[in-house]
Order: structure tokens, then sequence, then C-alpha cells
């Protein structure tokens, strides 16, 4: 247990050490946020009655935390380059516990600028739906930055390349950013299209979020289910990989 | 005298290359070992399995008398390691680097505060504990990893290749408390190099290893005897021949090395 306090500790201590970094990680999911919100809002179909921003800003939060936390796989490469990860590979600690500390770390931390996000959204003229959800709200977070950091860094146990990283990883995020319910209603997609973002984890992610904020009815069941499911899923095949790492 | 180290028929393979190919070897407790060989002779493997950083495919490793595949956490606990190239979080300062190697290690918070800083002054280092290591230079790093690696009071402190790129004053420091950490805390070395020089200095057995095989064993005189020779450096040439041997570069050290060159500083 102490070897995944102390490596979420780590994560956290140096996401608050780079200012440069949590601000810079900021700025694209709020020009998103602005120019959906400016340049879509008034097209968006109003037959629910549902104003346009709370059905993006939870999307927009859910792209933050996705986009964060498959990124904190970085952080391995990183330890990989700079040697750390040797240091933590011959301590006396189970690969399992260093895999999970670092990934709640780096859930902490992208769930903190989810909530950076979400509170932007206020200028945008969003409204948290019910405000006893709040709890709820970070705790959903939570566990959606959870899968991802959980992707994000068993993917990098396979990459040993600064460069090649993220540009896999965007070529992964990209489709299910754009293939998903998180901007628009993919009500008028082809049926195929429609197919993928039915099997789409990250659209059951913003489904979850949007309930949660917005009060906008899903199955909530569903989607929590896929997330829980998907954590254990990519946990097991994540310590798998985890066991495998040599340097 | 107990055997610390005990290698018994010790095979490692990758796909089709016999890295490490059935060796035999024990060091006993309080010895000095020098394990020798040329680039690619099997050196860093056979020290990657003693430390639970490989699995061998087979054969039998016991380190302080723990299986290294089936105790590998006991194993871990017994020895200190200090790597070829830095292993430390360039973000932390000196003072974390050691805190967060305590906590790994399950040190017992209490008292760990002084611990860390007079260890932090034994390597000369204290004024700079709340510095961060990025800052540091090379010798100070590898001061940092000595601290580190000593922090958990290990048995057996393994060094592969703990020169490298140090200047005169680094490595006299380095050698001179290895040899009294030897001397007063009966710390069993085990230690990789290329300066053979030093090696005959400072070991007490020596071990010449090349293409995955023990070539020779014994104290750096025996070895020359047998051997025929007057100095370690020619008893070495003799064993393992004048063919320069072609490196292995993985993807790892290329970045490493990309590094180095364009002394980056991280992100």
């Amino acid at each position: 247990m102490n070897a995944v306090y102390i490596m979420c500790h780590r994560q956290v201590k140096e996401f608050f050490r780079n200012k440069q970094r949590l601000f810079v990680s900021l700025v694209q999911p709020i020009l998103f946020l602005v120019a959906f919100g400016f340049g879509l809002g008034n097209s968006f179909s109003n037959s629910n009655g549902i104003n346009y921003i709370s059905y993006l800003l939870p999307g927009i939060v859910g792209m933050t935390i996705m986009m964060s936390s498959v990124m904190s796989g970085m952080s391995l490469i990183w330890d990989k380059k700079f040697g750390f990860l040797k240091e933590t590979l011959v301590a006396p600690v189970s690969r399992t516990s260093l895999l999970f500390g670092r990934c709640l770390g780096g859930a902490a931390t992208s769930t903190i600028q989810g909530i950076f996000v979400l509170f932007f959204g206020y200028f945008m003229g969003f409204r948290i739906q019910n405000w006893a959800m709040f709890p709820l709200i970070i705790i959903a977070m939570f566990f959606v930055a959870l899968l991802f950091n959980l992707l994000g860094t068993s993917l990098a146990s396979k990459f040993d390349d600064m460069q090649s990283f993220p540009s896999v990883m965007n070529l992964l995020m990209m489709p299910m950013m754009f293939l998903s319910n998180a901007f628009f209603l993919p009500d008028n997609f082809p049926l195929f299209l429609q197919f993928i973002v039915k099997i789409n984890p990250f659209n059951y992610c913003v489904n979850i979020l949007r309930f949660l904020m917005s009060g906008i009815e899903s199955n909530l069941w569903l989607s929590t289910s896929v997330i829980i499911g998907l954590i254990i899923i990519i946990g097991i095949i994540g310590t798998f990989l985890f066991k495998k790492i040599e340097v | 005298m107990d055997k610390i180290i005990e290698v018994k028929n010790l095979t490692k393979k990758f796909k089709d290359f016999v890295a490490v190919n059935n060796i035999n070897f024990d060091v006993q407790e309080g010895e000095i070992f020098a394990f020798l060989g040329p680039n690619g002779a099997g050196k860093s493997t056979s020290i990657k399995i003693m430390t639970t950083i490989l699995e061998p495919t087979s054969g039998e490793v016991k380190i302080n008398g723990f299986d290294v595949r089936k105790e590998q956490n006991k194993v871990r606990e017994s020895i200190g390691i200090i790597f070829q190239d830095s292993s430390l979080d360039e973000d932390l300062t000196a003072y974390e680097n050691l805190y967060y190697h305590a906590a790994l290690y399950r040190i017992s918070k209490r008292g760990i505060k002084d611990k860390i800083n007079n260890i932090l002054d034994y390597v000369g280092l204290f004024d700079r504990k709340d510095d961060y290591v990025k800052n540091f230079s090379g010798g100070m790093r590898r001061r940092v990893e000595i601290a580190r690696g000593l922090l958990h009071n290990p048995k057996i402190l393994f060094l592969d290749e703990p020169t490298i790129g140090l200047d005169v004053q680094t490595r006299a420091f380095l050698w001179n408390n290895v040899k009294k950490l030897n001397a007063e805390k009966n710390i069993t070395v085990f230690f990789t190099s290329h300066n053979l020089d030093e090696a005959e200095k400072i070991a007490t057995k020596i071990a010449i290893i090349d293409h995955g095989k023990i070539l020779i064993i014994g104290t750096p005189e025996e070895v020359k005897e047998k051997t025929k020779t007057s100095s370690l450096e020619e008893a070495f040439l003799a064993l393992t021949g004048y063919d320069i041997r072609p490196e292995k570069v993985d993807n790892v050290d290329r970045m490493r090395m990309r590094r180095e060159r364009e002394g980056g500083g991280r992100r």
C-alpha cells in the first residue's frame, strides 16, 4: 500500500511543481469550449429544451480528462529515459502497486484539470444542475481519469520513444473524441458511424458526466458498468505488460 | 565465510541469442568481486538477473540466500544498486529522491529525516539537499546515488560500471568509500568495470567473462599467475583477444545518448 501511496504522491507533487504544464493543458479544452460554444451554440437542435452549453461542457470536461490521462503515460517514458524507472523496478514492491500508484496519482491530477474546466464553463453560462451531485461528479471524473491513465500507462510500457508516443496516442484519441457524443448529437451520423459511437467507451464516460452535471438522462448503469469493467480489464492487461518491462 | 551470492548453471537467452551460457560462480560474504569482460560479454545481463530486473531462462541464482525468481522482494531488500547511468528523478530534490527511496523500501518513518540528512552529509551534499537533481553535476548525482544505494543498509552493493564519465575526485571518493564500507560494515561488493587498473586495485576476487562464459575466476594474483602475465590488463587481453566487439544499442540507449549530446533538461 505504501508503494501505491508514494508513487501517487510523486505524480501529484510533480504536477503542482510544473505550473507551465498545467496552464498549457488547459488552453486546448478552453479553446474547444469557446469555439464550439459560440460557433455551434445557435445551430444546436433545441428540440429537447437543452441548451448547448449544458450539453457541451461535460463533453469538454471528459475530453480534458481523457487527453491528460492518456498523456500521463509520457511520465513513464520520461522515467525510462532518465532511469528512474529502474530505481522503482528494483525496489521491494510489486509491479502492480507501481502501476496503480502512478495511475491513481495521474487520475488525481487529471480530475483537478477537469474541475478547472468545469468552473471555466461558468464564464460561458454553464450551471451545475444540482449541487448535491458535486461529490458524485468528482468521483465519476476520477474513475474516467483512472480508466484512461491505465490505458495510457499500459500502452506507454511498450514505447521507448518520446516522439512516437504522443502521435500514436493522438491517433487513438481523435476518433474517440469526434466519433462520440462529446460535442454534438450523433443522430445525423450514417448508421455505420453510429455503430462506432455505440462501441466507443469515451461515449459512456461523457454520458455519465452529462447526467451528473447537467441532468441529461442516459443509461447510467450501462455507463457505470462499461467504465468499471474497462478499468478491471485494462488494469489486468496493464499489470501483465508492467511485469514484462525490461530496462 | 558464507556464500552470499550463488549462481548455478545460469543461462539467459534472447530469442536465438545466448547472452549468458551456463555460468557458475559463488561470491563469499565480505568479498569485493569484480566481474569483467568486453562489451556484449554478458556482464550486464548477469547483473540484471542478479538484481531481479531480468528473469533467467534457466539455472538458479541465490542472493543472500534468497532465490531471484521466487523471493524477489527479499532479494531486493538485501541489495543496493548503483546503475551504470543515472536513475534519479531529476524533478525532485536530493532529499526527496532519498525520501521516496526510503518509502519504497519500507524504512520506518521514525528518524528517517535524520538518517537521510546524515547520509547526505556523509557524501558531502547536506548543503545541497533541497536543490533539484537536474541542477547537479555528474559527480554530485553519483554521490546522491551512492547515498541512496546505502540508505536501506544493504548486505550487498552492486555497481554496474560505476565510474564511467566521473572526474578523478568522484572516482576516488567512490572507491575509498566502497573499501571503507566493505571493511567496516562487511558489505559485499559486486561490480563490473572496463577499467582494469581500478579492478586490480580494488577487487579481492575477479571473474572474466566472454561470449556468455566465465573464462577464469580467482584473486588478481591467481589470474595473473594462471595466464603468466604481469598485469590484469595483459591477462584480460590474453584471455579475450584483441578483436573489437560491436556493441548492441537499443532504443533507450539511443535516447540517452541523444540526451547526453544535447545536454537536455527535462520538459
